[in-house]
């Protein structure tokens, strides 16, 4: 199975682009990747999964697990999902409520944070690139 | 009109293959729409993967039987391992607002499955655990 991560910076934010399947087999390799940005103190993450053709639980547990490791160190995590398959999951699992979920790296740059305590809307967040 | 059955090492790296091999006998007759054919490649990943970690946790070699029936208005998959203690209950989505949700990678998994498929049920006891899934070629309300 073809997988595949490609790291880069873009506006102060680490734009991690990810190519494949993410789920049990791929996901560790992600998470891996989220940490050793943590650990560099990277914590403004930019999930760029417009690669991914398909993704299930083990793939979104991962995506919450770099979301509490980026914001709980004062950073922030945003996905990047253009395609309906992948950002329709983010819906059906009301993480697009937690997470910004834009449709291109330029769009989740100029996205607002979101709120975690709540208080902003996540239709406010859905922003078309 | 038909079954498929595959049997698959009870390792992360086959579960690609399960998921290929259901989407393609869905894929055969009748015609499924692609939505409906991705609801049914998540919600078998999800129990396939829940039967390899299963596997994983008793250290068993066993292989995980997944069988798939076509009908003309319905694919019915049953994904079938030999791990045990599986709660029956198919859980609600957890809020993603909740203060401890970010402590939990897991817990996804069956609110996905209970979702997607139009059935899913979850038969467990000391002889292992199977999870039937059935998705209809047009969804019922």
């Amino acid at each position: 199975m073809f997988f595949a991560l490609d790291v880069s910076e873009r506006d102060g934010w680490q734009v991690v682009g990810v190519t494949g399947e993410l789920e049990l087999a791929t996901a560790p390799r992600l998470r891996q990747q989220v940490v050793s940005l943590a650990g560099a103190d990277c914590v403004r993450v930019i999930l760029d999964l417009s690669g991914v053709d398909f993704i299930d639980s083990v793939g979104l547990g991962v995506v919450v697990g770099a979301l509490k490791r980026t914001r709980g160190r004062g950073g922030d995590l945003r996905v990047v999902a253009p395609q309906e398959r992948v950002r329709s999951l983010f819906a059906l699992t009301r993480l697009d409520e937690i997470i910004v979920v834009a449709d291109s790296v330029e769009a989740a740059l100029m996205a607002s944070a979101i709120d975690p305590a709540g208080s902003s809307r996540p239709e406010d967040q859905r922003i078309d690139g | 009109m038909g079954e498929v059955r595959l049997e698959i090492p009870a390792r992360p790296e086959y579960l690609g293959l399960a998921r290929q091999v259901v989407a393609a006998a869905a894929a055969v007759e009748p015609t499924f729409r692609d939505e409906r054919i991705d609801a049914l490649r998540i919600a078998v990943s999800e129990a396939t993967t829940n039967a390899i970690e299963a596997h994983a946790d008793l250290d068993s070699d066993e292989r995980i039987v997944i069988r798939c029936n076509l009908e003309a208005d319905q694919i019915e998959v049953e994904v079938m391992d030999r791990g045990t203690g599986f709660d029956a209950e198919l859980p609600a989505m957890p809020d993603p607002t909740a203060s401890d949700r970010l402590d939990n990678e897991h817990g996804l998994g069956l609110p996905l499955m209970r979702v997607l498929a139009d059935e899913a049920e979850i038969r467990s006891d000391e002889g292992g655990t199977a999870v039937r899934l059935v998705v209809y070629r047009t969804p019922r309300s």
